[in-house]
């Protein structure tokens, strides 16, 4: 059975040029990047070339970018090393705002500086489209906020977030804050202001969305390899210089002692190619991602009743549909498809999550919790074709069918 | 994940329907939780002489109706109350730590049934 896959929000295949620049740095170049001989300065050189080639695409500088295990961590080393790098310089409790439509990896170390009480947290609201409202964002911001935390593409619904608007609006408070605090005579300046610093997980945008840290005002951007048709186990988080980030990890002064660990030759080989393909097929890519996704949307919005779209359209990746197929559950169809079709889909149903709970996205969202247990997220990427969907809707309408008929009346 | 038999039953689920002129139903979850697990019993000499089911739920919940199905039908109503969630379990060869409550949502669906058809019983001797 020929299969098709249309989970590209979880992983991506490597491509075969990702691949092919990344063989040599598992055998005949297997130095490691701190050594001074031969074998470590070709890996040396290598992490350069690859720390040039994502700052290119970041339009920040190569030194701004520290190689990580991957977006989590980056997450975590943005929101934790920040505060924690704050605290040494004697802000206490300092102010957070993020969305509660962003990934657990943002979520969580929110959470445990709340717990630790090491920092406050708002989490936005969004609108029905998963969206944040820039004047609640505004609303929010307080004397005390030192971190803005919103991702750009989110990963269930793939919905765009306003980051450049947001950049906009910090980057002119911060402009503020500095010219009010210098107007004053120095006697009575007292200490500095605080500043917003703004950092975005561009995990799921990265293939999708032009990320230039400048233009978007961004000083900490997360990424991750796996998702751009780069490696597993290897991502980046950039810094634009003079944020107080301080290490999470300790022990061997890499990455100019903000991330020790032995750099992962191949895996930032791995990303540095991928993530120029990324940039470099972009808008092809985008072009013949959009006309396969919006022929899947077209195809169940005409051929299967009872269902809601959740992925705004006109507003999100162009690899993102997401689905409720109300009176039937998504765990069943994804297994369905899976086993009947050789089709691999992604579900928000709580069933199907560890801890039962509906879908944090869905449920910020407005979505009923009983429409939430149909969820069926389709990612698209780049070898997709309107065949692939064919086959899909050869097998999906029978499928919710079916288990719309196995279901009783209620 | 799922074991081999739980898949068996979800793709393949034995006593899958509705009976028309039941004996007894019982019916149990709400579309909130997102599990509903409906049973219908036709029942000769006290004995479970025909049984369907309608679900809407995860593979889990599907599984386990079908297996339910499947190993009560011929039992006394007696024996078919005896029956447990960890019987089901074990019959479909396990199942994932977080899908057990779907095993007990059967169970007490199938339980619900024979109670109101003997309260039916009582109510007409």
């Amino acid at each position: 059975m020929s299969r098709i896959y249309f989970d590209h929000s979880a992983t991506t295949p490597v491509d075969k040029q990702v691949l092919k620049a990344m063989t040599p740095y598992f055998g005949e170049q297997f130095g490691n990047a701190s050594s001074i001989h031969s074998f470590g300065q070709a890996a040396a050189r290598a992490v350069d070339k690859a720390r040039r080639q994502v700052a290119a695409v970041l339009n920040c500088q190569p030194e701004e970018i520290i190689f990580t295990s991957g977006a989590t961590e980056a997450n975590n080393l943005a929101i934790k090393g920040l505060i924690k790098g704050l605290a040494l310089k004697g802000v206490n409790q300092p102010h957070i705002i993020t969305t509660a439509v962003e990934h657990d990896a943002v979520i969580e170390p929110c959470q445990e500086l709340e717990r630790e009480k090491l920092a406050r947290v708002t989490y936005l609201p969004v609108k029905a489209n998963g969206m944040i409202e820039i004047e609640a964002l505004e609303k929010a911001i307080t004397d005390e906020t030192a971190l803005v935390s919103v991702m750009y593409v989110n990963s269930e619904v793939g919905v765009i977030e306003p980051v450049k608007e947001i950049g906009k609006i910090i980057k002119k408070i911060n402009e503020r804050r500095v010219a009010d605090w210098e107007k004053k005579r120095v006697a009575e300046r007292g200490p500095k202001p605080q500043l917003i610093y703004f950092h975005s997980d561009t995990t799921q945008a990265i293939n999708f969305l032009d990320c230039d840290m400048q233009s978007l005002h961004l000083d900490m951007l997360s990424l991750s390899a796996h998702k751009i048709y780069g490696p597993k186990g290897v991502g980046a988080l950039a810094v634009r210089k003079d944020t107080p980030l301080v290490a999470l990890l300790r022990g061997g002064h890499h990455e100019k002692n903000l991330r020790s660990s032995t750099l992962n030759v191949p895996g930032i080989v791995g990303l540095g190619e991928a993530i120029e393909l990324a940039k470099n097929d972009r808008e092809a890519n985008n072009q013949k991602i959009k006309e396969a996704r919006d022929y899947l949307v077209e195809r169940i919005t005409k051929e299967i009743p009872e269902i809601v779209c959740n992925t705004d359209i006109a507003n999100s990746s162009p690899a993102h549909a997401h689905f409720s197929f109300l009176g039937a559950e998504g765990e069943s169809i994804l297994l369905a498809l899976d086993m009947d079709a050789g089709i691999a889909v992604s579900t928000g149903s709580a069933c199907a999550s560890n801890t039962l709970k509906a879908s944090r996205v869905l449920t910020a969202m407005g979505i009923k919790q009983e429409d939430t247990h149909g969820a069926v997220r389709f990612t698209l990427g780049k070898a997709n074709t309107k065949a692939d969907v064919d086959k899909l809707m050869e097998h999906l309408p029978g499928i919710v069918k079916k288990f719309r008929d196995m279901a009783p009346e209620y | 994940m799922y074991s081999e038999k739980v898949l068996d039953h979800f793709k393949n689920p034995r006593n899958q329907g509705v009976i028309d002129n039941a004996d007894a139903i019982g019916q149990e979850g709400n579309p909130v939780c997102g599990d509903i697990m409906k049973i219908y019993l036709k029942i000769k000499d006290d004995k479970i002489d025909d049984i369907k089911f309608e679900t809407l739920g995860c593979a889990a919940a599907i599984s386990v109706s079908s297996a339910l199905t499947e190993m009560v039908k011929g039992k006394t109503l007696d024996e078919a109350e005896k029956m447990t969630k960890d019987d089901v379990v074990e019959y479909l060869g396990g199942l994932p730590a977080v899908k057990v409550h779907c095993s007990m949502l059967g169970v007490d669906a199938l339980h619900a049934a024979i109670m109101s058809y003997k309260e039916k019983v009582a109510a007409n001797s």
